[in-house]
């Protein structure tokens, strides 16, 4: 069937912010979605809340609303705009709750909207625990003994018949959110009493634990004329219990023989046929690993993250065939995009093999409990093609960007034995290594492991092979071609062989990979746009060049707290502003989620780690003319000084201009040429040097590494025992860059992005920053254009920002960071890059800030360009950013905010009144806003005088006011009827009761210190987050909500912008 | 660890590590694009006279078990892999890959660019080739001898002896005779499973066993070019004269097509694997089919008056089965009893019964 004649005008549902679980997967989705739909000349109307992503640029749908996911919203915008149909599968969880509540109320039927690619059935009969499984008995397919309950004695009562240990799972949630394992009876009421509160119809999935089963996926696809297809199968490494996006993922299943590969393949095409899906699905399998016994674990009716990873393992575009089929073709009339030659009905096959790893925030949260189970914790991950399991997984981890290269874990090797023992028991992101360390220790066996972990002894039979090789390589005499060749295909970097080796000489047999394709046919078919990873084989495949410029671009990475989508919007951005300047492109990046890792980015994509390494493989096939760095985050910035040595001269800002920047000594020497201030500091790189530095200062002050970007290991520490404690979690990893410590300045953060030429600057905009400093920018509310600064200043931080491009030669981006204080603006950091805020600043200001910044490098001019330089004119549109948090998967996480950066994406509220931008930011969030009920106030002594303030605001809108007893005293002295209430040290009931009881609906906690989970204003916070109470730990932060609730706006009366027009 | 080669036809020579069986031997040079399934490919009797080469890197993984054996034995004039499991886990496995390719002495190399040796076979087309173990040099004569290689005779290398019964499953419902031109054990399966008695019969079984003795005639699948097969052809002609139920697989679907006066013809590289798109002309359906052919029939030849193509290739179009116009009888290029592959085309196994079950109310 060709394109429906009844489809005009398609309405696409993003995800909204990144949260753990929900992550830029579908960025990619939903920008491949959006280009294939306008490929066939449909109008496409986008709504998405995430200003960071690529497919809410303007170039991407005709229409583009940066408005709140929710139906209040959406429902608006369908009215202003009318589409035909929606299309609800590409914008995960999220996009399809929403299309699901918009369905179920009648309102896409009266407004004559049609669901594309899905119906309400299906995704009930997937997503609804009772009908899936109901379906599934239908058919015939085997599920895990459990039941639907709805109370914790329904649950405790089945648990009876089924027998410990059981998995909740809630239901209508991304991420397993609120879902875990239970062994004791205590664990299944504190489990089953979560779950229920997540679940969106307060309904939890009592299921029998099959854990040690081996975990296996399919990732499927069907058109309505009931063509079905496998695009690739994926299994597991650690087996089932630990939730997949925690999992290291290996395509194809290795372990599975074909009899055991067709019967779950079969399975899953017998279901993705019954619940009638027209598009990508994914379903998850537990295999028991002594029979031909299996579970179906669970239905994704959509694309998915793990559709993501299949689509990159294989080169299928599956997000860009789902929204074909959504709109009419069939699998056997759609093109295979990257052979060209064959259609998208076929299967592919794969020649390599694929090893996902996720990135956790463990290193930058930790005191946030690490252990893995059914709740996913990684906010991002790599993807790493080779030809041997263990090449592609040593890939992976060194391109993991954890601080290693290999299997060994420096941390993990100084432990004992006992130690050791302990973390090969326990399910957590360090148990692989530890893994691997025992192992090297030889103080457990193979089978050993085995009985422990349940992890498939043909991976740790792989394990066991890289150990052995880094055993080899350490007794060698010398490092012979055979020996080498053999370590590289294991994967094992240069550096790696030749430490290991104790010093040994390479320069003799070292050589460079050759790179092969991935063409999704096993070479069966020429490709027309493959794409490229590095083996140490013979023959290489990479096609001669074109004649034209060549520019690499590198990419960004994994997705980590502080390093988001945005650094890879602004690579792909880059790769646009090269092509139309007539250049050819090469990237590398190896983030399976992204748009830059699309197979038609950019001419040539590189799937490789980025490490300095990998890279010059690349460089040396490729042979690019130049190498741009200053849009992949910190992750390409580290590589900038290798690029320069291996010859290729980088566009843009030099590296010695980054370097520049991020040294104090070198840094302080600029300012003082331009008599710019900035708050007093000192370089340090021990513990005792912190410690003086901190005194001579006075406290507070700020205690950071540097060459990190995030604010990551930042604190303020306002005694010396702070500075020590962050100074040893500093230092646990070794320390190669100096740390900072500053003198901590309490005033207004404004930051600015601005394109240099050279010559001129241009400043799209001033932000200002709600929250004061103290809040790392990332996780600040922050206001364009700013409201609350002078003209004055605004000269200034003009002339300082011209000063500091110029002085550090910046050619292209700069990110500036100020604190006015005191009347006086000082500089606090300066980064000659890409930041966090270029897409949003780019969209609401429609200055084009990647493309401008790429132009200068090639010598034009920003005066020719035609955007004006200085600062752009104001927009009449506010645009409130505010940061959302993936808290609830964190546990144990301080949710204080503070100069590290804690949020995993954000929002951004778009409106001509600042209050409505504020409203729909803080919506977008996922704040409720409850114009009355009861709201707990505890704060530390420095903001007491402030909290009254807050108190007052919130008992004018009639809230009832609950305290613990200093700040109760505070505010009941001045007039804000408070209700005390006992402390967490004091016995029950006390506040932790208060917040259990569901009375609360908004809780502001601020404490002097934070961190440490046995903390009792920790312990408020995280039973606050785990309640799903909105936390505010921020004075400005509830005043900003404050200013919400006063209003008598309500989303239904906002405009929704259209960020085309503006 | 003794060393390895592959000298192909055209000079080229692959070194890697020698497993399985040490020796020298001849074959054509194919490869095999699924990624599971080195089990059933080893002992699928169609592989008769060839090297094969697998496109997936890590093979052996889950090693060699007792029950997924497609024939008695291996057929694979040698075996090619990337990498070979050294330590296979499956709850099944009984032997390593290495162990079997040893008891069954075929030739094994690993360690080879195996993608490297694709490209060449898919842009030169298949090719002769000699893989030998380090100490098993070829000759002069033999290198002669490899370029000069044809698979020959390869039905009567493969074919029974004696007919086999197999019993039905469960109540019998017909009796099948099962033409063996190198039959894999699966096609027998999935007739039994369906209440069939099947009678395997040697490839030269003259017609006038069959008619009249059986409810049903099934045609295997085989190794070898199908137009050396003169007498079977003429056999077929013959059983083609009665109302017998036919249905054909693979070589079977193209010595039927040659009794028809259709003409038959050799790809340049074959479709071997397990994703091959077929569609079905009538109902406008796509089916991944499990392939491994590399001769072909010519649509053009197909005479309409005769037989219809029905199915056809997604990816390079050519003919994936034939129906006849007036007859039960109805054949396909690809193996609906997979082994290894995907099963969504076991269904034509039940419309095989179907026709049985019609001709059988006709003849009441």
């Amino acid at each position: 069937m060709p394109l429906r004649k009844d489809i005009h005008k398609v309405m696409v549902l993003g995800s909204g912010p990144i949260v753990i679980g929900q992550a830029a997967e579908f960025d990619y989705a939903g920008t491949q979605a959006c280009r294939a739909l306008r490929e066939e000349g449909l109008e496409v109307v986008l709504v998405n809340s995430n200003p960071a992503t690529i497919m809410t640029d303007k170039a991407m749908a005709d229409k583009v609303y940066i408005e709140p996911l929710t139906v209040e919203a959406v429902q608006e915008i369908i009215k202003k705009e009318r589409p035909d149909s929606l299309l609800p599968n590409l914008g995960g969880q999220t996009g399809l709750n929403l299309a699901m509540e918009l369905c179920e109320s009648g309102f896409l039927d009266k407004m004559g909207v049609k669901l594309l690619g899905a119906n309400p059935e299906t995704i009930a009969k997937a997503e609804d625990r009772q009908l899936f499984k109901d379906t599934m008995e239908k058919i015939g397919e085997p599920c895990i003994a459990s039941k639907v309950v709805h109370s914790v004695e329904d649950a405790v009562e089945f648990t009876r018949e089924i027998g410990l240990p059981v998995i909740i799972r809630p239901a209508y949630t991304l991420g397993g959110t609120g879902g875990g394992i239970a062994y004791t009876w205590d664990q299944l009421r504190e489990i089953a009493a979560t779950g229920i509160m997540y679940s969106r119809v307060d309904e939890i999935l009592v299921e029998k634990c099959i854990a040690g089963w081996k975990e296996i996926e399919y990732e499927v696809m069907r058109d309505a004329k009931g063509n079905a297809i496998t695009i690739c199968n994926m299994e597991n490494v650690d087996p089932v219990g630990v939730h997949t996006g925690d999992s290291v993922v290996v395509a194809p299943s290795q372990t599975l023989c074909d009899k055991e590969y067709q019967m779950l393949r079969t399975s899953a095409l017998n279901i993705i046929t019954e619940l009638g899906i027209e598009g990508g699905c994914n379903v998850q399998y537990a295999l028991n690993p002594e029979s031909f016994e299996y579970a179906v674990i669970e239905v994704n009716p959509r694309v998915s993250r793990s559709s993501a990873l299949a689509s990159k393992a294989t080169g299928y575009p599956i997000a860009k065939v789902t929204a074909k089929i959504a709109v009419g073709y069939g699998l056997d009339e759609i093109e295979n995009a990257v052979t060209k030659k064959t259609k998208a009905c076929f299967e592919p096959t794969i020649d390599y093999c694929v090893v996902k790893f996720p990135r956790w925030p463990f290193d930058k949260f930790v005191y946030a409990d690490n252990t893995l189970g059914t709740q996913m914790k990684a906010t991002g991950e790599v993807m790493a093609i080779d030809n041997s399991f263990e090449g592609a997984l040593m890939k992976a981890v060194r391109g993991c960007e954890i601080k290693l290269d290999s299997m060994i874990a420096p941390r993990i090797q100084q432990q004992s034995d006992a130690e050791i023992r302990k973390g090969v028991a326990r399910t957590d992101d360090q148990r692989l290594f530890h893994i691997c360390e025992a192992l090297r220790r030889g103080i457990m066996t193979i089978e050993e492991i085995h009985e422990i972990t349940t992890m498939d002894t043909f991976f740790l039979h792989k394990f066991q092979n890289i150990i052995d090789m880094e055993k080899e390589l350490a007794s060698a005499e010398t490092i012979d071609k055979d020996l080498y060749i053999r370590a590289k295909k294991m994967g094992f970097l240069d550096k790696t062989i030749v430490e290991l080796s104790g010093g040994k000489d390479i320069s003799g047999v070292k050589r460079l990979p050759v790179y092969k394709m991935v063409d999704t046919c096993a070479a069966e078919f020429e490709a027309e746009t493959p794409y490229y990873y590095s083996t140490y084989d013979e023959e290489t495949e990479v096609k001669p060049a074109s004649g034209k410029k060549k520019v690499l671009v590198l990419g960004s990475g994994p997705i980590r707290i502080g390093q988001g989508i945005e650094f890879d919007y602004c690579s792909v951005h880059a790769v646009w502003a090269l092509q139309k300047l007539g250049c050819e492109t090469v990237i590398i990046n190896n983030n399976p989620e992204t748009v830059s890792t699309d197979f038609d980015t950019a001419d040539r994509l590189y799937f490789e780690p980025l490490t300095p390494e990998d890279v010059t493989g690349v460089v040396n096939a490729e042979k690019p003319d130049f190498a741009i760095v200053q849009f992949g985050g910190q992750t390409a910035i580290n590589l900038a000084a290798h690029i320069e040595k291996l010859g290729i001269p980088i566009l843009g800002t030099p590296a010695w201009s980054i370097d520049a920047a991020e040294d104090r000594e070198k840094f302080d020497v600029i300012l003082e040429k331009c008599g710019i201030p900035r708050p007093a500091g000192h370089t340090v790189m021990t513990e005792e040097e912190a410690v003086k530095a901190a005194d001579e200062l006075g406290y507070p002050v700020l205690v950071r590494p540097s060459y990190v970007l995030g604010g990551q290991g930042m604190e303020i520490a306002h005694k010396e025992e702070d500075v020590r404690e962050f100074m040893k979690v500093i230092t646990r990893n070794k320390v190669e860059n100096p740390v900072l410590v500053d003198k901590y300045m309490m005033g207004r953060e404004i930051e600015v992005d601005a394109i240099c030429d050279g010559d001129d600057i241009l400043i799209p905009g001033i932000m200002e920053h709600f929250e004061r400093a103290g809040v790392h920018s990332g996780d600040s509310i922050s206001i364009y254009p700013s409201i609350n600064i002078e003209q004055k200043h605004k000269d200034t931080i003009i002339r300082y920002t011209e000063a500091l491009a110029k002085n550090l030669a910046v050619l292209g981006l700069v990110n500036i960071q100020f604190v006015l204080y005191n009347d006086q603006v000082y500089v606090i950091e300066v980064n000659p890059r890409s930041s966090r805020t270029v897409p949003y600043i780019s969209k609401v200001t429609g200055v084009p800030m990647v493309d401008l910044a790429t132009r200068c490098m090639f010598g034009e001019k920003l005066r020719d360009m035609g955007c004006g330089t200085g600062l752009h004119p104001e927009s009449d549109h506010y645009a409130v950013k505010v940061p959302v948090f993936s808290f609830q998967k964190l546990r144990d996480l301080d949710t204080q905010l503070g100069p590290e950066m804690k949020s995993t994406g954000e929002v951004l509220g778009v409106s001509t009144s600042f209050r409505e931008a504020l409203l729909k930011g803080l919506i977008g969030a996922g704040f409720q806003m409850k114009k009355k009920g009861a709201v707990l106030i505890s704060v530390r002594d420095s903001d007491k005088q402030e909290a009254i303030r807050i108190g007052e605001r919130f008992e004018a809108l009639g809230f009832d006011i609950y305290a613990t007893s200093g700040t109760a005293n505070v505010l009941n002295r001045h007039m804000v009827a408070t209700n005390a209430i006992r402390n967490v040290d004091e016995p029950s009931p006390n506040i932790i009761d208060l917040i259990e009881s569901d009375k609360i609906d908004y809780v502001v906690a601020t404490s002097v210190k934070g961190r440490h989970p046995e903390l009792g204003s920790v312990h408020i916070r995280r039973t606050a987050v785990e309640h799903a109470i909105p936390c505010l730990t921020s004075i400005d932060t509830a005043s900003a909500l404050l200013r919400c609730l006063e209003g008598d706006i309500k989303i239904e009366n906002c405009e929704m912008v259209d960020i085309n027009t503006i | 660890m003794k060393k390895a080669y592959l000298l192909l036809a055209d000079g080229t020579l692959f070194e890697g590590k020698a497993v399985g069986y040490e020796g020298q031997s001849i074959g054509e040079v194919v490869f095999n694009t699924g990624m599971a399934g080195y089990q059933e490919v080893l002992t699928d009797p169609s592989y008769y006279g060839q090297v094969v080469t697998m496109t997936y890197p890590l093979i052996g993984n889950y090693g060699i078990n007792f029950d997924d054996y497609e024939s008695r034995k291996s057929w694979v004039s040698g075996f090619i892999m990337r990498e070979i499991a050294e330590y296979p886990s499956n709850w099944r496995c009984r032997l390593t890959l290495d162990e079997y390719l040893k008891e069954q002495k075929v030739v094994g190399l690993a360690g080879i660019d195996t993608r490297a040796l694709t490209r060449k076979l898919r842009n030169a087309g298949v090719m002769n080739g000699v893989i030998y173990t380090e100490g098993f040099e070829p000759d002069e004569q033999t290198i002669a001898e490899m370029k000069a290689y044809v698979v020959k005779d390869a039905v009567k290398a493969v074919t029974c002896e004696e007919s086999r019964v197999y019993p039905a499953e469960g109540e019998q419902k017909y009796r099948i005779a099962l033409y063996d031109y190198g039959v894999k054990y699966n096609i027998e399966r999935e007739l039994q499973k369906r209440g069939c008695e099947v009678v395997t019969i040697p490839a030269l079984t003259p017609p006038e066993d069959v008619i009249g003795k059986f409810d049903g005639v099934m045609l295997s699948n085989g190794p070898g070019d199908p137009a050396e097969n003169v007498e079977i052809v003429e056999n077929l002609k013959k059983l083609l004269k009665s109302n017998i139920p036919i249905f054909g697989i693979c070589l079977g679907h193209q010595l039927l097509s040659l009794a028809i006066g259709a003409k038959t013809t050799k790809l340049k590289y074959g479709h071997r694997g397990v994703n091959h798109p077929v569609k079905d002309l009538d109902v406008d359906r796509t089916y991944i089919t499990s392939q491994n052919h590399g001769y072909a029939v010519v649509g053009e030849s197909v005479d309409p008056s005769i037989a219809r193509v029905r199915y056809v290739n997604l990816n390079d179009g050519t003919v994936e089965g034939v129906e006849h116009v007036n007859r039960p009888v109805f054949t396909v290029q690809y193996h609906p009893e997979v082994c290894p592959g995907p099963m969504d085309t076991s269904y034509l196994f039940d419309k095989f019964m179907d026709n049985i079950a019609k001709a059988k109310g006709g003849a009441q």
